[in-house]
């Protein structure tokens, strides 16, 4: 059986790392690279890195970056932050990059996933969703959050699916941060309409909120930042943990 | 010499990576026959769609030099794919070393997501390119298609049903998994094949 995934999200703002403790062992705070394969070989299942640069110097560093990380890192890692067209993507597979997210440029574009799988294949798109429960429904927002938008978290993930995204990134911005653990009822919902993976994001503040929207949100991974960075949270714990709950894990 | 198959196949930065993290310094991507047969292995990868990659490698004249190879040859993914004797993508036949088909995953049976993305277990290991590896050991997988099991199958994994997660036959040998991917416990199976 396919495990359920564990994976880490790592900011990067010009080429560097914005959240992170101290680890043990690393070299030097903010490295993207050394941190994600301090996660690597924690046991994480993937890594992603969003780009949270605002420059276009910024973007080419990260560029950069990515380069490097696909020479270090033996694991399969997303990018994500500004991808709006097809020769973005081009550029981060050519770099190394295994996965792509598109979030807002979707939203606005959604011919775009169509033109990225159809390119490099549906395994290469994953769709980011951030929604907000408003007036009764889930309105999918873009622009980091700040804007709504025209669509809806359930429709928008079967029409992405249909487009050709190989996975879902669901984050429900009424959870995100707060800690208090995902909204599993609309996770299971959302895992059980679609047949591509989905993956988790935003709420967890225990072991026990991942487990259960692994069990009972039938979510696919589990996607995780400040827990992992902040040091409250080992990897390895963690999954041992989900594997006396039952899950399915690598360890 | 280690080659690595050119024929427009996908992205093959990652198998290069791969063998740089291994110590690997000298590596020939090439389409040359003659580069090809001298090579002491030959990797053959692939991403994307299998029929593509088999014209493609066709329209090269490599399906021959492949087949006449005579030294350890490895397809990975969709490299392993074409080795065998037909897949639905496409429906086209490929090489016929491996004796299997390549079928598609049916989506939405028993809740099987499709791809089949992610880690998931190999079991029933008997090759050498599993020295050293533990039965039940993860490996990375992304494929919508899957070699069924025959008498070549040296490893198996289970997504809905059981498929051949790695093929032998005489000097050829098959991964649908991404040993390049698969962190330590796909590194120990490269470097197992570079040791053949």
């Amino acid at each position: 059986m396919v495990a359920k995934r564990i994976i880490p999200c790592l900011d990067v703002k010009d080429g560097k790392t914005v959240k992170g403790v101290n680890f043990q062992n690393l070299r030097e705070v903010g490295d993207a690279v050394e941190l994600g394969a301090f996660y690597a070989s924690e046991g994480a299942d993937e890594l992603v890195y969003l780009d949270i640069s605002a420059t276009l110097e910024g973007r080419k560093t990260f560029t950069g970056l990515v380069r490097s990380i696909a020479e270090r890192i033996d694991i399969p890692f997303t990018v994500g932050g500004g991808i709006s067209s097809l020769r973005d993507a081009a550029k981060l597979l050519e770099a190394g990059a295994d996965k792509v997210t598109v979030n807002s440029a979707a939203v606005r574009n959604p011919g775009l996933i169509g033109e990225i799988a159809d390119h490099f294949g549906s395994q290469f798109v994953v769709v980011a969703i951030d929604a907000k429960f408003v007036g009764g429904d889930w309105t999918v927002f873009t622009s980091g959050g700040s804007v709504p938008s025209e669509k809806k978290l359930y429709s928008w993930a079967l029409e992405a699916m249909d487009r050709g995204a190989g996975e879902i990134l669901f984050t429900s911005m009424d959870h995100d941060g707060t800690k208090s653990g995902y909204p599993c009822d609309v996770f299971s919902r959302l895992c059980g309409s679609l047949s591509i993976p989905v993956i988790a994001s935003g709420g967890a503040g225990s072991m026990a909120d991942i487990a259960e929207v692994l069990l009972e949100g039938r979510a696919d991974a589990a996607l995780a930042a400040s827990l992992f960075h902040y040091g409250e949270l080992s990897i390895r714990d963690l999954k041992e943990y989900l594997r006396g709950k039952g899950v399915p894990v690598r360890l | 010499m280690i080659a690595i198959v050119r024929y427009d196949a996908g992205n093959v930065l990652s198998v290069i990576n791969a063998l740089r993290r291994l110590g690997v310094t000298e590596w020939d991507l090439t389409s040359d026959p003659s580069r090809l047969m001298e090579a002491d292995k030959v990797l053959l990868p692939g991403v994307g769609d299998a029929s593509v990659a088999l014209r493609s490698l066709r329209s090269l004249g490599l399906d021959s030099v492949i087949l006449s190879l005579q030294r350890p040859v490895l397809g990975i993914c969709v490299g392993m794919q074409i080795l065998c004797r037909h897949t639905e993508e496409g429906d086209v036949g490929c090489l016929g070393v491996f004796d299997t088909d390549v079928r598609r995953f049916v989506p939405g049976d028993q809740g099987l997501k499709v791809p089949h993305m992610g880690w998931n277990q190999v079991e029933g290991l008997s090759s050498a390119l599993f020295d050293d590896t533990n039965e039940g050991t993860y490996m990375y997988y992304v494929h919508s298609y899957y070699a069924g099991i025959c008498s070549d199958t040296i490893a198996s994994t289970v997504h809905g049903v059981r498929f051949s997660a790695a093929l032998h036959r005489g000097n050829f040998f098959g991964t649908q998994f991404h040993p390049e991917k698969s962190g330590s416990s796909g590194a120990r199976v490269l470097k197992n094949f570079l040791g053949l």
